[in-house]
């Protein structure tokens, strides 16, 4: 019979035996609930994103995936009637304190969204658009060597190194999104919140961004949202399952996509509902 | 909502005819390690030949199962417990296609022995290829009832044959040191008992098999008490 190891992937992990991993908590999030107006879209969340990892939030439509990627960013203070209960801590600062500075937040925080959209700018432009605004850069060539070395960072570089000055929106999609991607790191975030960041990509394209998610790893916390739980399984670590506003189960992501604890995770990975 | 429910009972199909076909080559398997053992015991030539010539249906089975499973992994991506239904039908496969090449064995042994005069009476042997079946028919059992605690009976078993197996050797060495024109029968005979030891042994592994596939638990090697890496 084979060895041990050649399956201990399929093998359930005993949560005892095999913690999620030994690394710091960068986001510690505590009873969270959210509501849009009367509408409570998350309720009493509490989960920890951990350090130089990949979290992918998973669950059917409507399951407050996206609201609750969101608030990791306070993206949703700008929808009218909209409001969170509950403590979301990025290395211990509270985020919903009152004295937070919401540039300062989603410097750290940054975001790439589902529909790639680059400024109508150049190439050059987009990268260099934050570092601008946000006074980070001293002088033309320090803005210059940052554009570089966040197009490198979103392999994109070797493509676009001769298209500097070309519109943003001459790229293909698959581009564009790594352009969004390396205008978000541009900034040095810290945390990297992704909202469906392939799903408008083709499986080449699609390839490449995870790849990219791979690698970026090393240096950034990385959250996912995605509805394709295969990119699920292929670029987490951690995975979370959202359903009806709840999180139902949040494990290392070969445990939840192999013998998940709970029967409605099970029924939803399995195709059974949703 | 319709066409993600029509794609998993497409799936739920597929996944029902690997199954059903598992239980076939089982059946087949253990048809031939009943008939391979009544032969020796009957001294039934015809009944051995037929099994040492007729492995074929089996064998296209083993690769059918095996199409069926890669075809299931490439098309649907199953996860959890349909990904380990199919990671253990693959197993169980090959366990079952074994079983089926252990049958021959046992055939191939019992003709030679069967041209000599009988070494002794045979009692242990029928027995042990009794535990032997009746493990693989709890195995499948189980397997098709998705029954953890009757997969843990048929580990449970494996103790059982395996001192048979003993007993069956010690008893024929006094034979053979008695008188060696008996050693080349004997000898067969002391296969016979390892081909039906080495059955059990795959009907243990389908226990574990079965085990892994409905509680993710992995009882092979100890494994439970293994430190994990």
């Amino acid at each position: 019979m084979a060895g041990l190891s050649s399956l201990s992937a399929l093998t359930a992990p005993r949560a005892a035996q095999r913690p999620l991993s030994p690394r710091p908590t960068k986001i510690s999030v505590r009873n969270l609930n959210f509501y849009y107006g009367e509408k409570q879209a998350l309720q009493s969340i509490s989960l920890e994103i951990q350090s130089n990892l990949v979290t992918a939030f998973i669950g059917p439509s409507g399951c407050g995936k996206s609201t609750f990627l969101r608030t990791l960013n306070r993206m949703n203070d700008i929808i009218p009637g909209a409001r969170a209960e509950g403590h979301v801590r990025l290395d211990g600062l509270d985020i919903f304190d009152r004295g937070v500075d919401l540039v300062e937040l989603r410097r750290r925080v940054g975001m790439v969204f589902q529909k790639s959209n680059p400024f109508p700018k150049s190439v050059f432009e987009n990268v260099a658009y934050g570092l601008r605004v946000n006074h980070l850069v001293t002088g033309r060539r320090d803005l210059a060597e940052r554009v570089e070395e966040s197009l490198r960072a979103a392999a994109l570089w070797g493509e676009v190194k001769d298209r500097l000055h070309e519109s943003g929106l001459s790229l293909s999609g698959g581009q564009q999104q790594r352009l969004c991607i390396a205008r978000a790191l541009a900034i040095r975030p810290e945390v990297l919140l992704m909202d469906e960041p392939a799903s408008a990509l083709d499986p080449i394209a699609t390839q490449r961004i995870e790849e990219l998610i791979y690698t970026l790893k090393r240096d950034y916390t990385i959250v996912i949202v995605t509805h394709n739980m295969q990119q699920a399984a292929r670029v987490s670590d951690v995975t979370a399952f959202f359903w009806l506003g709840r999180l139902v189960e949040f494990d290392a992501t070969d445990k939840i996509f192999t013998a998940p604890a709970e029967k409605l995770t099970e029924d939803y990975i399995t195709g059974r509902f949703g | 909502m319709e066409p993600a429910e029509r794609i998993v009972r497409h799936f739920q199909e597929d996944l029902n005819a690997l199954q059903k076909r598992l239980i076939e080559m089982a059946g087949l398997a253990e048809e031939r390690v009943r008939v391979a053992i009544e032969g020796l015991v009957a001294r039934d030539v015809s009944a051995l030949d037929r099994i040492t010539t007729g492995d074929l249906p089996i064998n296209e089975l083993h690769i059918e199962i095996d199409n069926r499973a890669f075809t299931l992994l490439a098309l649907h991506q199953p996860m959890a417990a349909d990904l380990r239904t199919i990671v253990a039908a693959v197993k169980i496969n090959t366990d079952l296609e074994r079983v089926g090449d252990l049958a021959v064995n046992i055939a191939e042994a019992g003709r030679r022995y069967l041209a000599h005069p009988p070494v002794k009476p045979l009692i242990d042997i029928p027995r042990m290829g009794d535990i032997a079946q009746q493990m693989l028919r709890s195995a499948l059992d189980a397997f098709i009832r998705r029954d953890t605690a009757l997969a843990q009976r048929v580990l449970d078993e494996d103790d059982r044959v395996d001192s048979l197996k003993d007993q069956v050797f010690r008893e024929l060495l006094t034979y053979m040191l008695q008188d060696p024109s008996t050693i080349a029968p004997a000898l067969d005979l002391v296969l016979v008992s390892r081909h039906l030891e080495r059955i059990a042994d795959h009907a243990t592994n389908i226990g574990e098999d079965v085990i892994f596939m409905v509680s993710a638990r992995d009882v092979r090697h100890g494994a439970a008490t293994l430190p994990r890496k």
